[in-house]
Formats: structure tokens, C-alpha cells, sequence
């Protein structure tokens, strides 16, 4: 965690910071959601309690927070109180995990800003969001209910699906990278785009260096197997109202209901925040690269911690932009899709995403294979 | 090194959390319980039916599918971060059949398990 006293309580500090931010956006979150889907529908939603319906969000929390507390009888008291809060970890893991901005050089110090730089980025993020089935399953289980057992079911059966096709779109990725760690993929997609093709070096300067121009059909397969993934519509059939009530939290509510939320948009911003990393180019800013701005910085500062300083708060800027504009992607599609049969939706993950998936890889390999002799 | 981070955000928010749920004790307060208000939810109607409902063993199948197709994946990962380095290197051509070899059996494995229709909901 780091070499001596200081280094220690800031990382742990800036852990703290990163769940805070995650906790902190789901309010906001909640309020786009109510207020975007009411204009979608062609209604106001939320906008009586504060300046556009701000406030609501405190009046929520304070209707969760004076709401009974109540487990029923055929619960498993261990499970049913567990699931809540476990909800939480997978998230926070690997919403930690991502990169949010260029490293802070502080005199002889150097803090990432995101949780802790795992070498294997990739590979931590998969594993820990994939524990999201277990919160999922422990809650139906231990509610004792036949809707909520069998909305977990079907949820962590689902989720397990679209792993794999979630799984075999980024091999793509880390093909053209080479690497597992998500700050070298960043950094490999700075500036305009500049690839090398049969011994020649081509370089274009209108477009950024982006991997969705790499990997087009890898970004759609990612994008939409993180819906299924983070069991959002079109793909929740966890919950589906008209069969199974609300799913694997029928029983729960107040404060415990709000920690599956928590989860839930977690899980969203780890997909968007993954979305952003592998295919828009990280924390950059498009078209340029992170010695340019730096550059830019030390023309304003004086001390080159100050310009540090000032070069990872633009690219924690520009990175907020960009997970913001997925995270409203999500909740657009909510409104404009409608929810898939559940065998509809087994068809799509396992006989249609996967073998696209299959085939993305094997033309990457084909095409990296082939660029690389000169000829 | 962040080994320890892990730890550390794990258990900061398990209190979180745990401290969530004391909190919404705490202030949601205690109404008087009954025997229909503590029963499982239900449309309405009295339960028919106890907890350990039966449920469709097609579940059961998919996560065993799941396992096997996933340890496929995992195979590729290695290959694929080195698979740039092989090419420099020279070897791309043997890592490349290598690994179409591999995947024909993974798309075998698809196809036979499409086929012998492990993947039909009704």
C-alpha cells in the first residue's frame, strides 16, 4: 500500500474517496433516471421537493431510513441480512480498479488516481464482478420466497451467460494491447490515431487512438453483455414485474433495499467505467496525450507538483464526462427497449453473442497476424 | 501491493454496510408483528407452495455449460497478451495454429452442445 506512514493514509484516504464517489453518485443517478425517464415518457417526474426535484433525493433517503425493519419468518436470517451488504463489494472492487486520472507526482511520491493498480486489471475486474451472483443468489435464497428464489435463478443464470460473451469480446482487446493492465491501455491510446500495417507507419489526425475504431463489433458485444451483466433492462428479467413481483428483493426494503441499489449502479458505472477504458481512451482527453497537458499545466503553474496536480484533475474531469455519458446511455436504453423472453435472451447470449464474439477473435488474431510482415 | 487496498476497501465497506443496516434498525422502530404479516409475499392469496419450490433443472445444466466454456476463455488470456510479442518475435504463425486449433474444439464443443439441444428453454 505504499513505502512509509504517508503514503499508507493517503491510499487509504483515496479508497475511501473512490466508495464515497461510487455511494454519492447513485442519488444523482436515481434523480437523472426519474427525471430523464419522465421527459422520455412525456412527463416531469421529480420536480415538486427543492430546484428541479433535487431534493428529492434527501427526502428518499429519509422515507428508506424511517422505514420498518422487517425480515419475514421463512427467512434465513444469516443469508437475508448478509446479501445487502455484500451487494456492495463487487463494485466498489472494481470501480476501484479502473484508472481515473494520470498519476499525481508529488515530490518523490507517485498516487495513482483510481483504488490500487492492480497488474492484472483485467482479470481482478472480471473476477470480482462475476461475485455479483452470489449476493444475488444468498438474497433469494434467504428470503424464503418462491418469486425471489426463482428471480435469482434466472438472475444468476443469466449473468453467468453473458460472462462468457463478455469475457471473449475483450480478448480482442487485450490482443492489440499485449497487456492485462488497464493504465498501459490507456496510455496506448493517446493522441490521434497512429497504427502500424505491413512494415508502414500510418497516421491520420482527425480521428483519436481509440480502440473502438480497432475493435468496432468487440464495443458492441462488451456493451451490450454489461447490460445482461449488471441486470439492467432490456435485460432484467430478474425482476420481471408481471411474473416474479420484484425479483430477489421482493422482501426487502428501507435501508437494505437501498444497498442493493447501491450494488446495481455500482455495477453500472464498473461496465461504463470499463466501456470508457478499453474503447474511448481512458482518462484522455481526445485527440491529445498526457505529456501534451502536462505541458499545458506547467505553462500555467509554476511548481511542477502544481502542474501534476492540475493534469490529473483535467483528466479526472474528462474522465467523469465520459463515464456519465455511458452511464446515461444505460438509462436511455431502460426507456426504449422492452424486455426480452426469457428464452429470447439465453439465445442471444449463448448462440449469437458468443459465436460473434468467437469470430472477433479469431479475425483480430488473423489481421494482427497479418500486419505485422512487411510486405 | 494491492493486496492490501483490497483488504482494506473490503472490510471498510462491509461496515459500511453493516452500519447501514444497524442504522435503519435503529430509526425504522418495531410495529406489532403477526402471523400474516411475517409470512412470505405472495399475490394476495394464501402460499401454496413451501419455500423449497421446484425448479427447472435447466439452471443447473447452463452453470455446468458456463464452467466448462469459461475455463476455455480463461486458456486465451495468457495467449493473448503474448500473442503480439510471439509475432515480433516471430512464432506468430505457430502461436496463431495453436490456437485455431484450440478454438475449433471450443466451436465443437458449441456446436454439439446447440445440437443436442442443452440450450432450449420452453
Amino acid at each position: 500500500m505504499g513505502s512509509d506512514a504517508f503514503e499508507i493514509t493517503i491510499n487509504c484516504i483515496k479508497l475511501i474517496l473512490v466508495f464515497l464517489l461510487m455511494v454519492q453518485a447513485v442519488p444523482v443517478l436515481v434523480w437523472l433516471e426519474r427525471r430523464g425517464s419522465g421527459f422520455i415518457q412525456n412527463r416531469f417526474g421529480p420536480n415538486r421537493v427543492g430546484p428541479l426535484g433535487l431534493m428529492q433525493l434527501l427526502a428518499d433517503a429519509v422515507k428508506f431510513l424511517t422505514k420498518e425493519e422487517f425480515s419475514p419468518k421463512a427467512a434465513t436470517k444469516l443469508l437475508f441480512y448478509a446479501a445487502p451488504v455484500f451487494a456492495l463489494i463487487p463494485g466498489t472492487l472494481g470501480f476501484a480498479a479502473i484508472p481515473m486520472g494520470s498519476p499525481l507526482h508529488w515530490g518523490n511520491y507517485v498516487f495513482p488516481i483510481q483504488g490500487y493498480d492492480v497488474g492484472v486489471g483485467i482479470v481482478f475486474i472480471l473476477g470480482v464482478s462475476s461475485l455479483g451472483a452470489y449476493t444475488i443468489l444468498m438474497a433469494g435464497w434467504g428470503s424464503g420466497n418462491k418469486y425471489a428464489l426463482m428471480g435469482a435463478l434466472r438472475a444468476s443464470a443469466q449473468t453467468i451467460s453473458y460472462e462468457l460473451a463478455l469475457g471473449l469480446s475483450i480478448v480482442g482487446i487485450i490482443m492489440m494491447y499485449g497487456s492485462f493492465n488497464l493504465s498501459e491501455m490507456i496510455h496506448a491510446q493517446q493522441g490521434t490515431m497512429v497504427f502500424h500495417a505491413f512494415g508502414n507507419t500510418i497516421s491520420t489526425s482527425w480521428l483519436p487512438n481509440w480502440g473502438i475504431f480497432y475493435q468496432p463489433l468487440a464495443a458492441i458485444i462488451f456493451f451490450s453483455a454489461a447490460f445482461a451483466e449488471s441486470n439492467r433492462l432490456p435485460f432484467d428479467l430478474a425482476e420481471g414485474e408481471a411474473e416474479l413481483v420484484a425479483g430477489f428483493h421482493t422482501e426487502y426494503g428501507g435501508f437494505k433495499m437501498l444497498l442493493f441499489f447501491i450494488g446495481e449502479y455500482g455495477h453500472m458505472m464498473v461496465a461504463s467505467g470499463l466501456m470508457v477504458t478499453f474503447f474511448f481512451g481512458g482518462y484522455n482527453i481526445p485527440w491529445t496525450t498526457t505529456e501534451q497537458v502536462y505541458q499545458w499545466a506547467l505553462g500555467l503553474m509554476d511548481s511542477s507538483d502544481g502542474a501534476s496536480a492540475l493534469t490529473s484533475l483535467v483528466h479526472f474531469l474528462s474522465y467523469m464526462i465520459k463515464l456519465g455519458f455511458f452511464l446515461w446511455i444505460f438509462i436511455w436504453v431502460r426507456w426504449t427497449l422492452p424486455r426480452f423472453r426469457y428464452d429470447q435472451l439465453m439465445d442471444l447470449g449463448w448462440k449469437t453473442m458468443l459465436p460473434w464474439a468467437l469470430a472477433n477473435t479469431i479475425v483480430s488474431a488473423i489481421v494482427i497476424f497479418a500486419v505485422s510482415y512487411s510486405w | 501491493m494491492p493486496l492490501g487496498g483490497v483488504i482494506f476497501i473490503t472490510v471498510f465497506v462491509s461496515i459500511f454496510g453493516c452500519l447501514c443496516l444497524y442504522l435503519g434498525r435503529t430509526f425504522g422502530g418495531k410495529k406489532p408483528q403477526d402471523n400474516v404479516k411475517l409470512s412470505a409475499y405472495e399475490c394476495g392469496i394464501p402460499s401454496q407452495e413451501k419455500k423449497e419450490t421446484r425448479v427447472s433443472v435447466k439452471f443447473y445444466l447452463t452453470a455446468i455449460l458456463f464452467i466448462l466454456f469459461d475455463i476455455e476463455i480463461i486458456f486465451m488470456y495468457p495467449w493473448a497478451t503474448s500473442f503480439k510479442d510471439l509475432t515480433a518475435a516471430g512464432l506468430g504463425a505457430y502461436a496463431l495454429i495453436a490456437m485455431m486449433i484450440f478454438i475449433a474444439i471450443f466451436i465443437f464443443g458449441l456446436f454439439w452442445e446447440i445440437k443436442s439441444k442443452a440450450l432450449e428453454w420452453d
